[in-house]
């Protein structure tokens, strides 16, 4: 578990310093997402080991959001006077996004 | 006695012991609640979890910096959590092979419509600048969409809370939509679900059979990497 955490880390600050040096306007955790993969399809497997560790720590994923998630508090004002166009937006683009997303890959599957 | 009581509540108060700890015994305790309700969407442990430490911080008049610093070690956790999606990523490669027409063309469809139709929506209502920022990422897991957020401009702990509210609405109201439709198959189901509502929706997409599931977190996945690439490029773009 140990070595898999590490793991991680390194693709992580891998992936912030490139974002650092190259200044993509991506999260440089991404980016170490992006080359954690290619190492994987590159060695053709993803060792037992790492696959324990990640999924350990993907099952608590909605956990990790919890702390921002309690950041509305700073956010009460803004909800309060903006609710109707924020709460229509995400009703309305969350089925939109469903029924689109649906269409399209049953559209191209013939 | 309550002068002792007070004197160790300051003491807690200032150390991230505590803020760790209510959250984590928050979370759980919300998860006892949401598998007793038979993982009912509407009882989402990140919804309940977040209003129980809101309550919590609000009643004791903690302000959140003192709270976000014992948290932080939970948040600090999300980076390592974004590079951890290679690996399922990578086990759904050969899925991914097969099928590369229509679930890149589905991906690219919901990635687009998703910012687009959310954004308009809100502008067209009167959203503010910020708000709009903040709830364009909404339909990418919660890392990647705060990282974005942040990128952006907008409020990362805001686009938080919209893409927890996003994922629960996808959850509760896919099935009804899909319905409508008419659409079966539990690849295209699962993969629609998936790009709307990522890891809430995914979670969701487990339940019913494991296709759907596999689809949707591949979904969740692709998703995330092409909006974190796609998104600073259309704004650019936007803005010169």
């Amino acid at each position: 578990m140990l070595g898999a955490v590490t793991l991680l880390l390194v693709y992580q600050l891998i992936g912030e310093v490139l974002v650092r040096f190259t200044g993509l306007p991506v999260p440089g955790p991404v980016v170490g997402m992006l080359l954690l993969f290619v190492t994987l399809v590159a060695r053709g497997s993803a060792p037992a080991w790492l696959r324990d560790t990640c999924q350990g720590l993907l099952s608590h994923l909605s956990l990790l959001f919890v702390p921002a998630g309690v950041g509305v508090l700073l956010h009460f004002k803004r909800l309060g006077a903006e609710w109707l166009p924020i709460a229509v937006a995400l009703v309305a683009s969350t089925v939109i996004t469903i029924g689109v997303t649906a269409l399209v890959m049953r559209a191209l599957q013939k | 006695m309550s002068g002792k009581f007070s004197e160790i509540w300051v003491y807690l108060a200032a150390s991230p012991l505590l803020g760790l700890t209510v959250t984590l015994l928050a979370y759980q305790g919300a998860y006892w609640l949401y598998a007793r309700a038979k993982m009912n969407p509407l009882a989402n442990p990140v919804a309940i979890s977040v209003a129980a430490l809101v309550a919590l911080l609000w009643f004791t008049d903690t302000p959140y910096p003192v709270y976000f610093e014992g948290a932080q070690f939970v948040h600090f956790l999300l980076g390592p959590a974004v590079v951890a999606l290679a690996v399922p990523l990578y086990a759904n490669l050969e899925t991914l092979r097969r099928n590369l027409l229509p679930l890149g063309g589905a991906l690219l469809a919901g990635s687009l419509v998703a910012p687009v139709s959310a954004v308009a929506i809100g502008w067209a209502l009167g959203a503010s600048r910020e708000t709009l920022l903040s709830l364009a990422p909404k339909s990418v897991t919660a890392p990647i969409a705060m990282g974005v957020a942040e990128k952006l401009g907008g409020l990362p702990s805001l686009t938080a809370v919209l893409v927890v509210s996003t994922g629960i609405l996808g959850a509760v109201l896919a099935r009804g939509t899909l319905n409508v439709l008419r659409i079966r198959d539990h690849a295209v189901r699962g993969f629609a679900v998936g790009v709307a509502a990522h890891g809430i929706g995914t979670a969701r997409a487990f339940q019913v059979s494991e296709t759907m599931g596999a689809f949707a977190g591949l979904a969740m996945g692709l998703n995330g990497l092409l909006t974190a690439f796609l998104f600073p490029l259309l704004l650019r773009l936007w803005g010169g």
